[in-house]
């Protein structure tokens, strides 16, 4: 086989990879928007301050230490032990599912029948207020991110595919941790929402507000639920992409990839969020190891962006999406 | 009793029509357009001038073009800082291009362009609306900074990538470059934002303005009175672009000076704006400038406050300034949806009847 075809397969296999943790963020945003109308602009942060919270706890950090030493002009920054990543991960959900309850209690409760753009806004200001507030409790340096997940080259694709073509394919242990972790996060998923009561109440919510109330289903209590599930969902995508990079900033940024995720794949559909994901990817990946050299590079930037613009025009709903678009 | 009507009737049509009608409002617009333009100018010094009152200037205009297109017109824009990049590299290219015409046209023909470029990203917005519209414009911003800083022609080849502006004068007087003064940029900008903010307040309360409103509120209402929403929606997205377009380029060529794109014009700068908006108040001139201002100083106030005050790191201070912001948002859009100029409408009622609220 020609080597340009090598590469680009390769290319294609490593866009895939990065395309299953688009899928986790854009998967946060359909569950808490099927369940509530709420477009979650806050998602990708919900993934920084998930991350930020595991890597503080597990390395003992004194919480708002920054603060508390400004203010007393104390000099403290741990507690000098060191939590197991199992027991982090647990304290990390229920620092989550407080923060979904606050939410609910203190946000949304208020902005009940808002307009969809109004609690969109609200959940920009979410999440300014978050990132503040995440960067006030752990300071905001580059933390690493170390729960035990493997790292580096996979050996035994490389030889494989150097025994079948002659070129050994680098794929990081890293990304096929992610895309076991993806396919176990969504069966999980499945499973919850369609065998078990609370998942059936979630899919009646989505289906119909006011059905669902009338049945008597506590709205708010699935709405603290769903917002829990998608900071448990934003924990896993945020663990990954931490131990990958680092946590840091740029980590709430994937927020935004994930918004042409959704064009592509419906706003409503999780298996769309999911090949939405792999195909954002895929594309941004291939096309700037084919058009990027002749047009300068760096077009991962606005490719997703541009590509979600031309399916708006042809096909607002979506691949998967139901057609719930406005047209004008 | 302060604020009053009373009395106050008016003989001709041309007199009902006029854009403050009460007497009151009337002196107060004259009396802080006296203070503008013959008070501070003699007064400002380089820290006022650089850290709050040309900043607010700036951001006022863009804010006013925000406000057209997401509050009149009911498009929401994640874009602002992009079409803030396209008036700056305009008037960049537009100043080396032809250096012996006024800087002030340039900026004018600055905001033109813009308004062309943000008209051709507002095509979409025939087809879709809400969020879908706003991934739309934040393909514009990504795509348009991405493109300033990969293209060459548009920073005229240097080496380092960034534009700098070169040195031109108004009457004699330099308003551009680094020996800029104080008061002349100021003034520079205070003239701009009279221009944009009458410009504006006359077009939101005639046919125009009416129609983007009756685009907001219900676009299929508004087509079946006769509103043609392609004029309308197009329209919105040309005048924001022009404002936007204006602020963007007196922020790179009176403001800044020299900026590097990603820096000067990143996706925070069109969150930031948007925020202005929501703050001061959606649909609203004055709320424009009201929410420019309280997210101009509100930075400089912590930082004045808690570094210079209580002697805390500066990051601390930034923590905190994104946490007020944030919720502010959320306050606001809870508690006062109108934002700070409901507030103002309100003390203005209250006024009206003060010391006598029965």
């Amino acid at each position: 086989m020609p080597d340009q075809v090598l590469f680009a397969a390769e290319v294609m296999l490593n866009g895939l990879m990065a395309g299953v943790l688009y899928s986790l963020v854009a998967l946060g945003f359909v569950l808490i928007f099927k369940a509530s109308g709420i477009f979650n602009y806050a998602q990708g942060v919900m993934a920084l301050f998930a991350a930020l919270t595991l890597v503080g706890i597990m390395d003992g950090q004194v919480p708002f230490s920054h603060l508390i030493n400004a203010i007393f002009g104390t000099n403290i920054h741990h507690f000098g032990w060191h939590t197991p990543a199992l027991l982090a991960i647990i304290l990390t959900v229920m620092v989550m599912v407080l923060f979904a309850w606050l939410v609910q209690k203190f946000i949304f409760r208020h902005l009940v029948n808002q307009e969809p753009i109004i609690l969109f806004m609200a959940t920009i200001g979410l999440a300014y207020f978050l990132e503040g507030v995440g960067d006030l409790m752990w300071g905001s340096d580059i933390k690493k991110l170390d729960v035990g997940i493997p790292k580096g080259i996979n050996e035994t694709i490389d030889s494989l595919t150097y025994n079948a073509f002659g070129y050994g394919f680098f794929i990081d242990n890293l990304d096929i941790f992610a895309t076991f972790v993806a396919v176990i996060l969504v069966a999980i998923l499945v499973c919850f929402s369609q065998y078990t009561k609370q998942g059936r109440a979630l899919r009646a919510v989505a289906d119909d507000h006011q059905a669902a109330l009338s049945v008597g289903i506590s709205l708010s209590y699935i709405w603290i639920l769903v917002w829990s599930i998608a900071g448990f969902v934003a924990l896993v995508a945020g663990t990954i992409w931490g131990a990958k990079s680092g946590v840091q900033f740029s980590l709430s940024l994937i927020a935004l990839k994930a918004l042409p995720v959704l064009m592509l794949g419906g706003f409503t559909s999780i298996p769309g969020a999911i090949i939405g994901g792999l195909i954002i990817g895929v594309g941004e990946k291939l096309f700037e190891f084919l058009v990027g050299p002749w047009i300068g590079g760096a077009t991962e930037n606005w490719f997703a962006y541009v590509l979600a613009l031309l399916f708006l025009v042809f096909r607002p709903q979506g691949l998967f999406g139901e057609k719930i678009i406005e047209r004008v | 009793m302060l604020y009053r009507e009373a009395g106050d009737y008016s003989t001709s049509y041309p007199e009902d029509s006029q854009t403050f009608p009460i007497k009151f409002d009337r002196y107060r617009y004259y009396a802080i357009l006296a203070v503008a333009f013959l008070v501070i100018p003699f007064f400002v010094n380089d820290y006022w001038a650089n850290a709050v009152l040309v900043p607010f200037l700036i951001y006022s205009i863009a804010a006013i073009g925000l406000n057209i297109l997401t509050g009149y017109c009911g498009q929401v824009s994640l874009g602002t800082g992009g079409f803030m990049a396209v008036g700056a590299y305009a008037c960049y290219k537009l100043m080396t291009a032809f250096p012996e015409i006024s800087v002030m046209v340039h900026i004018l023909l600055a905001g033109g362009v813009t308004a062309a470029v943000v008209t051709l990203f507002g095509l979409p917005s025939l087809r879709i609306k809400g969020f879908y519209l706003a991934v739309s414009t934040l393909a514009a911003q990504f795509f348009l900074v991405w493109m300033f800083n990969k293209v060459p022609w548009f920073y005229n080849y240097s080496m380092t990538g960034m534009i700098g502006s070169p040195e031109r004068t108004v009457l004699g007087i330099v308003v551009t470059g680094p020996a800029t003064d104080a008061w002349a940029k100021y003034m520079v900008c205070l003239i701009f934002v009279t221009f944009c903010a009458v410009l504006a307040r006359n077009m939101t309360r005639g046919s125009v303005g009416r129609k983007w409103m009756a685009i907001r509120d219900m676009d299929i209402a508004a087509e079946i009175i006769g509103v043609n929403p392609l004029m309308a929606k197009l329209s919105a997205f040309a005048v924001s672009g022009f404002f936007i377009g204006i602020a963007g380029a007196l922020f790179f060529s009176v403001y800044l000076g020299a900026i590097e794109v990603t820096e000067a014009f990143g996706i925070e700068k069109s969150f930031l704006v948007l925020f202005m908006v929501i703050i001061g108040g959606l649909g609203s001139i004055f709320g424009s400038f009201a929410g420019a201002a309280f997210l101009v100083l509100l930075p400089v106030l912590l930082k004045n406050l808690l570094v210079g005050g209580l002697g805390w790191p500066t990051d601390l201070a930034q923590h905190l300034y994104f946490i007020i912001a944030g919720g502010l948002i959320i306050i606001f859009l809870i508690l006062e949806p109108h934002g700070l100029a409901q507030l103002w409408r309100v003390a203005k009622e209250k006024l009206r009847l003060w010391p006598f609220p029965h």
